[in-house]
């Protein structure tokens, strides 16, 4: 038989108070073990909400399904691919980064990185013949993730872009994600010059096929997943640095790559333009935290975030006891460090479906993986370890796949909790490019933003209406 | 403005440093008033084509291993300045900073690595105390809540989620508890033994376990369940639990429940569950068929075969009570409020109280009433933006202070509650009072000679004030009926 209570009648029980501080004097003056909680006001959300769900009994095992299957998800590279063939996509569709938006609330790059595609794809002749396309509603826009697709910053995704498709062997979902460009003038970031379209025209004629060729080749498919994990022990937080895992994903496909039947300087190409891109894997590690986030999806009762994302305009979240429901505000603008002789002024607000790192308890959540970077915080290491710190008490679980060094090992904190986020008051850290407001302009810098309470606030609302429904 | 700027362009090899940081030095240059544009940063094609965006272009061929450090200045010496200071910045060594502790914001946070066995006490606001209590529950741990203004029906969902989980509701509203010898919340010092206490009263429960300690006789736990726990709606979710946990505790012998006057239907069963179990339970919940704490635990010490001792007492020397004297009892505690008014009225009649034996005698908000009555300053009603009576004394001492002003004959009958959590010092404001008013009045002094406060040392001040003090409620309210009923 077990003991009663947990033990707590067969000796001295170690306590933890929130709360009036007299009762932990009079506890310490016995000699009693007594931690203080920090306990203040919830930063949002009423009362009989959050007591409405604490008092859920679905919640404890709804949220234990959820960040278990989470936890559980593998991520392999089975294919290379058209977005044409992989998404099925109308013709005159293009995918975008975040919530739901129109040509007339799209921001400065999400509308240059339309501009791009719509000339890319032939379906414009030039940047104001795309505008009037655009303008007219000739194009239709829908967000990468209602096509189980994360596309980086605008995330723009068209026919003719090449597609990386995974595989979660665990839960059988599938996830896809464009190739990175690169970094500096690309289309993500919203520029459009002919650099870019040739780059894009290189990528769909050189690099797409030779990787398809390649990763068909291999023996086995790449297990994107084990990257991840060796990356975070490798100083990458695996948002803003990449570094690590870009070479690590190099040295696998290369062997590939180099037996593809293909001229020599083709294959010369594809390697320059892999090694010199420090975010290669950023755009095999975002499709990784999709196959897990997805299959959290639709878990009755749970409070978790499948979803941060953000189209430049608004910030858009989704949980797992929402389905397909988006919960949006408009984004804030990153903080953080700047290219060349750009300032505040020149940065866009946040953009991109990348913050699925961060609902995977990557990027911003595994910050004090990444010393390189932490000066994007603001300064220290202690800063970043206090973020992560702080980010393991907004989190259902450790992710013991996701170990980060310097906090002893420990799991990165994964499955974002919307009711802690709520009773703590502490916003999900997330790292992330800084593109140019202006069309056109390309990445202006790199810094941390936070998503706007407001996203969590109607969410914490619709998950109490539901339980109260039920 | 006649000055153009002047510029500085240079490349270096065998430095490297991350682009962040360079980014960082870039950005504490361009804040120098006299810079206009800078780049710091290796020299990739991106960023020669920035630098050259910029009217920075290096001469020469430019390799990704050399950093660039491109600047414009006001002038020569601001320039030279600046560009000391990239050198200076650059070789700066970081600050490493402060470590920095996060401590916990939840209870589900501060429970997370606590070493076993764990409790939590929460005393946050009542509407955001359930979510604290869930983690706790969640977290297999056991919890106190001490916060009142929690929803019954809550209440009823914490209790079975806990019953479910295996572990103890304490509360809400619950300010005593003595768990493996360490007092919580409001709590006396007693011995340690074999006697397990459940209790749905606070006070009435300190009043037992300072009986059992006068007559050398231990506490092994004192669990406190709430005052609601025995009525209908809660059902004696947390009751029963406590008494399994005990009935299964090896240092436990007895049990003894005490209670303000439960629910019959509720205590039936909690009688019933309780001839069920090994260990022997007898009931101290009061009623008017068994009105007296004092009395359940001289029957317990019957069971265990120890003698009952005189209960400790002073005689004091109590005024000459005027003819047609009424009884006025001022409590902290609402269990001997009860217990006066439950052994206080058939000798007396109906007795008005806010919280009274039947509701045609509330006393509402008029505490300064004429005839018998017993108030509990310890009521929720009376403590709301106030602490309890038990540390702040204000509001009794000025119903004293009224009940003298009146001039209305009667023998004032008080409850002082000494032990851990209560004013470290009741006679010192007491006796004042006391000395000032003039009045016979009677003390049911609550505590132990270990008590931070010394049953003694407060009684002694009493009955130098001329107080008569009784360490036994029932035997305090027996002195203040005879007193009153030697003028009848």
């Amino acid at each position: 038989m077990t003991e009663p209570l947990g033990g707590l009648l067969s000796a001295p029980p170690t306590i933890v108070a929130a709360g009036v501080e007299v009762f932990s004097t009079a506890l310490r003056q016995q000699g009693a073990s007594v931690t203080d909680v920090d306990w203040r006001p919830p930063g949002f959300g009423s009362a009989d909400d959050l007591t409405q769900l604490a008092l859920d009994p679905r919640r404890a095992s709804a949220n234990r399904v959820a960040v278990e299957r989470v936890l559980a998800a593998g991520s392999l590279l089975v294919d290379v691919r058209p977005a044409r063939e992989v998404l099925d996509l109308p013709d005159r569709m293009l995918l975008h980064s975040g919530p739901p938006l129109t040509w007339e609330t799209a921001s400065g790059p999400m509308r240059g990185a339309l501009i791009g595609a719509c000339v890319f794809e032939g379906w414009a002749t030039d940047v104001s013949d795309a505008e009037r396309v655009l303008a007219a509603g000739e194009i239709t826009l829908d967000p990468c993730h209602h096509h189980r697709t994360v596309g980086p910053m605008a995330g723009v995704t068209s026919p003719s872009m090449w597609m990386w498709c995974l595989e979660d062997p665990a839960n059988g979902g599938q996830a896809w994600c464009n190739l990175n460009e690169g970094l500096g003038k690309v289309l993500r970031m919203g520029a459009y010059s002919d650099e870019v379209l040739t780059r894009l025209a290189w990528m769909r004629d050189v690099l797409g096929p030779v990787l398809q060729r390649a990763v068909r080749s291999r023996p086995e498919p790449l297990d994107v997943k084990a990257i991840m994990a060796q990356m975070l022990q490798m100083g990458d937080e695996g948002h803003n640095r990449n570094r690590a895992g870009s070479l690590m994903a190099l040295r696998e496909l290369s062997p590939s790559i180099v037996g593809v039947d293909a001229p020599a300087q083709d294959i010369a190409e594809v390697l320059r333009f892999i090694g010199g891109n420090e975010h290669f894997y950023l755009n095999l590690g975002m499709p990784t935290a999709k196959l897990a986030m997805d299959a959290a999806r639709d878990v009755p009762g749970s409070t978790m975030v499948t979803v941060l994302s953000r189209n430049g305009t608004e910030f858009g979240i989704q949980t797992a006891g929402t389905g397909d429901r988006w919960f949006t505000a408009p984004a804030n603008t990153p903080v953080g460090l700047y290219l060349g002789d750009y300032g505040p002024e020149d940065a866009n607000p946040d953009i991109g479906d990348s913050a699925i790192m961060e609902a995977y308890g990557v990027g911003g959540f595994s910050m004090a993986a990444a010393p390189a970077i932490v000066r994007f915080v603001g300064g220290t290491v202690p800063d970043a370890l206090a973020t992560t710190e702080r980010m393991y008490q907004l989190t259902l679980a450790e992710n013991p796949a996701m170990q980060i060094p310097i906090m002893g090992f420990r799991g990165s904190p994964t499955g974002i909790d919307v009711l802690k986020v709520a009773r703590t008051g502490w916003l999900p850290q997330i790292n992330t490019g800084m593109a140019g407001r202006v069309a056109g302009t390309g990445q202006v810098g790199a810094g941390l933003v936070q998503p706007p309470q407001a996203c969590f606030e109607q969410a914490l609302a619709a998950l109490a209406e539901e339980s109260r429904a039920r | 403005m006649s000055d153009s700027p002047v510029r500085h362009v240079s490349l270096r090899s065998g430095v490297y440093a991350d682009s962040v940081r360079l980014m960082q030095v870039s950005r504490e240059i361009g804040d120098r008033p006299g810079v206009h544009a800078v780049v710091v940063a290796m020299a990739t094609p991106l960023n020669l084509e920035l630098a050259a965006g910029m009217g920075l272009a290096p001469d020469g061929e430019a390799k990704p291993d050399q950093l660039i450090i491109a600047l414009t200045a006001t002038d020569d010496a601001e320039l030279a300045a600046a560009v000391a200071a990239v050198d200076a910045a650059l070789t700066a060594r970081a600050d490493r900073g402060e470590a920095q502790t996060i401590p916990a914001r939840t209870i589900g946070a501060g429970l997370d690595g606590a070493a076993d066995p764990a409790l939590a006490i929460i005393s946050v606001p009542g509407p955001y105390a359930v979510a604290e209590a869930a983690d706790a529950i969640a977290a297999g741990r056991s919890v106190l809540i001490f916060s009142d203004g929690v929803p019954v029906e809550h209440e009823v969902a914490l209790k079975r989620a806990a019953h479910d989980a295996g572990v103890l509701v304490m509360g809400p509203d619950c300010g005593t508890a003595i768990v493996s010898g360490v007092a919580l919340g409001f709590a006396n010092v007693v011995r340690r033994g074999p006697v397990g206490l459940v209790a749905a009263s606070g006070t009435g429960a300190q009043q037992v376990s300072c009986l059992l300690d006068a007559a050398g006789v231990g506490v092994s736990h004192l669990l406190g369940v709430g005052g609601r726990d025995l009525s209908a709606a809660v059902g004696g979710l947390a009751t029963l639990d406590a008494l399994a946990a005990l009935d299964a505790d090896p240092a436990t012998e007895r049990v003894l429940l005490v209670s303000k006057p439960p629910e019959p239907s509720v205590a039936a069963r909690v009688a019933e569950v309780a001839q069920g179990l090994d260990v022997p339970v007898r009931s101290a919940a009061l009623s008017a068929e068994q009105p007296d704490l004092t009395a359940a635990v001289e029957a317990l010490l019957g069971d265990l075969g120890v003698a009952v001792p005189e209960w400790p007492s002073r005689p004091g020397t109590a005024d000459a009570v005027p003819p047609g004297a009424v009884l006025k009892g001022f409590y902290s505690g609402g269990t001997l409020a009860d217990e006066t008014m439950l052994i206080a009225a058939p000798a007396l009649g109906d007795i008005r109280s806010n919280t009274p034996l039947r509701p045609e005698l509330d006393l509402g908000t008029d505490l300064g009433a004429t005839g018998h009555v017993v108030v509990d300053f310890g009521d929720d009603a009376l403590t709301v933006g106030r602490a309890h009576p038990m540390i702040d004394p204000t509001l009794r001492l000025e119903a004293i202070a009224g009940l003298a002003e009146s001039g209305e004959p009667a023998v004032l009958l008080l409850d002082v509650v000494l032990g851990h959590g209560a004013d470290p010092d009741p006679a010192a404001t007491l006796v004042p009072a006391l000395r000032s008013a003039g009045l016979p009045t009677v003390v049911a002094l609550v505590g132990t000679e270990a008590d931070p406060q010394c049953w003694s040392r407060q009684a002694d001040a009493l009955a130098e004030a001329g107080a008569a003090v009784f360490a036994s409620n029932a035997a305090a309210t027996r002195y203040a009926l005879a007193l009153i009923g030697d003028q009848a």
